[in-house]
């Protein structure tokens, strides 16, 4: 036996790097570093206009601005006639109602299809996957008209309420995945100690599913924070418009007057997505690797 | 005597039967109720806002509904008018497979290029891998969308830029030839979930492959066509399957570049945008609902189509 092959049994395979020249790896560095450069170059870009004094946001596209002035973000804030801080207390108020509603009303699905027997369970499962395929444009005209004839328009009714009968079967998926991961001898333990299935989905499976209900939080904040078309629809007082229909008014009222205001705007309204991502980044990576979410 | 007794047996059986029965409903009940009781919400949710609106949309496709006078029915009318008599619903399908066949492969091949650069085990892995997905997280808001407005305009960014090596670039947004291409980049801008199912998929292909593969003397080109490539076409697929969906319901970064319209002549009308054009701002509900239900057919025909042909290049290990 060679000792290539020695080595390979009784060592743990060597990275694949190790086997390339430095050369080959300062080469992939470089590369890479150059990519990230021009990915990130917009967005600072942007977040550096917004802190530019006015006269300059266009004459340069350099990232660092000669002097920091934030009077952007007084004019964007009160660039409409309802305040950006309407729109996102207004934006926060359906995002946090939107991961309560995902949380509770999908876990409760998604604990019946993974642990609990029943008739019918792989015939609603099918469905479940099956609503998961249609596109929402379908359903959208009667939905619409159900919440008209509600008096649902203009309020956060029609945003909220759905998410609380497990309308985003993506979380139902994705937390059946994971309850099917937990052993199953302990919900039969507990059921030999005489706990009913409320029990055992309050003590047992929540518990210990907090990654997936943690990141199904985060996902169900960040897809409802960016959402556009819901609000667009439904949202049609100023008073009711989230941070995003805020942005889309200014970007339509003061066209290319006030960039400075509308960068500081965005800025702004990128921020909560961003601290999810600075703080949650490995969760939402493991959930987008383990189930190929779409973003 | 005998018969007698049966009897007995029988009337006594009979009497049983009815607290028999309630237990058997208790049985029932404890055995499924319990799962439907969890259900609860779903299947409300599942009847009142899935089944019951598509089934509703269905029927309004066959009518002329202005959300004020009650539906009429107007027969198959609204699909003869949009396959023979529509030049809008001919420009925002050219405008939709156009956007679906430029961004989808470019996305794609970006992810997948990154992401064998990432397993190569270099240092810094999870940097890189989250400065590559934060656009994918960004790119969804709106913010993003006046940002990408700004950056193609006549006077934004990428023409200073040009400017300064000397190139005078058109005004990319306003222009009827270049305006999808601006949504296209912001499209591939954003290839980092698919490049992170790639990382993922490619963890999963055994080194001792590579190994025994080197062993044998073959390059490392040939590692990548004979290996790497054939056991990530299952992932490959996955991604292009899901990319592309997502790429025929794309609305919010043709919404804001175009201020709505769908403008300069139609060249940004996506699909979507176009049903919500006619659904919410001529109130033709009837027609908008015959749009969405051949928005259903395209998908579903591309997705079979997909998984029919996926058997004779997806290589699945058994």
């Amino acid at each position: 036996m060679t000792d290539a092959t020695m080595s390979s049994i009784t060592a743990p395979p060597p990275p694949m790097a190790s086997r390339r020249s430095p050369f080959g790896s300062v080469f992939i560095h470089a590369a890479l570093i150059a990519a990230s450069f021009a990915m990130l170059y917009p967005l600072l870009w942007m977040v550096s206009a917004s802190v530019r004094p006015e006269d300059e946001i266009f004459s340069s596209t350099t990232l660092w601005p000669s002097s920091v002035d934030l009077s952007s973000y007084v004019r964007g804030w009160f660039g409409l006639d309802v305040s950006f801080g309407r729109f996102s207390w207004n934006s926060l108020v359906i995002a946090g109602l939107t991961v309560i509603g995902n949380v509770t009303a999908c876990s409760l699905a998604a604990y019946a299809f993974a642990r609990l027997r029943f008739a019918g369970r792989n015939f609603w499962f099918a469905m479940m996957l099956g609503t998961m395929m249609i596109p929402y444009h379908v359903t959208l005209i009667p939905q619409y008209v159900l919440f008209l004839d509600l008096g649902w328009v203009n309020t956060i009714l029609p945003l909220v309420v759905p998410k609380f009968l497990a309308s985003d079967a993506f979380f139902i998926f994705l937390m059946v995945q994971f309850f099917r991961g937990i052993p199953r001898e302990l919900d039969e333990a507990a059921m030999m100690d005489g706990c009913g299935p409320w029990r055992i989905y309050w003590k047992i499976m929540l518990p210990l599913s907090l990654p997936v209900l943690a990141t199904a939080a985060i996902f169900s904040f960040i897809w409802t924070w960016d959402d556009f078309f819901g609000p667009l629809i439904y949202l049609n007082d100023m008073n009711t418009y989230t941070i995003q229909l805020g942005l889309r008014t200014f970007v339509d009222s003061s066209s290319t007057s006030d960039w400075g205001g509308l960068f500081a705007m965005s800025t702004l309204s990128l921020v909560p997505v961003f601290f999810f991502f600075l703080f949650f980044q490995r969760l939402l990576i493991e959930g987008i690797a383990t189930t190929g979410m779409k973003r | 005597m005998a018969a007698v007794q049966d009897s007995a047996i029988a009337v006594g059986a009979g009497a049983k039967t009815r607290p028999a029965a309630q237990g058997r409903l208790a049985a029932i009940w404890t055995k499924h109720g319990a799962g439907y009781m969890f259900l609860l919400p779903w299947l409300v949710g599942f009847f009142g806002l899935t089944l019951g609106p598509a089934v509703a949309s269905l029927y309004l496709s066959f009518t002329s509904f202005d959300l004020i006078r009650s539906p009429e029915w107007v027969g198959a009318a609204n699909y003869v008018r949009i396959a023979t008599a529509d030049p809008k619903f001919a420009a925002s399908l050219k405008v939709t497979f156009l956007y679906v066949v430029l961004s989808v492969p470019f996305k794609l091949a970006f992810a997948l290029l990154v992401a064998i650069l990432l397993d190569r085990g270099v240092k810094g892995l999870t940097i890189y891998r989250a400065i590559f997905y934060l656009p994918s997280l960004l790119g969804g808001s709106v913010a993003i969308a006046v940002l990408w407005r700004q950056l193609f305009a006549g006077d934004g960014l990428i023409n200073s830029l040009l400017a300064q090596i000397g190139i005078e670039g058109p005004s990319w947004i306003s222009h009827p030839d270049y305006s999808i291409w601006t949504l296209v980049v912001l499209s591939v801008w954003q290839f980092g979930s698919p490049m992170i199912i790639f990382l993922a998929g490619l963890r999963q292909i055994p080194t001792d492959m590579y190994e025994a593969a080197s062993l044998d003397g073959a390059s490392k080109f040939r590692q990548f066509y004979k290996i790497t490539l054939p056991l990530l076409t299952p992932v490959i697929f996955f991604n292009a399957v899901v990319q592309t969906i997502e790429a025929f319901k794309a609305f919010t970064p043709a919404f804001i570049i175009s201020g709505g319209t769908g403008g300069p002549i139609n060249s940004t009308l996506f699909y979507t945008l176009y049903l919500y054009q006619e659904a919410f701002g001529n109130f033709r509900m009837g027609y908008a609902s015959a749009l969405a239900w051949i928005l259903v057919l395209i998908i579903g025909l591309f997705t079979a189509f997909s998984f029919l042909t996926s058997r004779y290049w997806v290589h699945y290990d058994d």
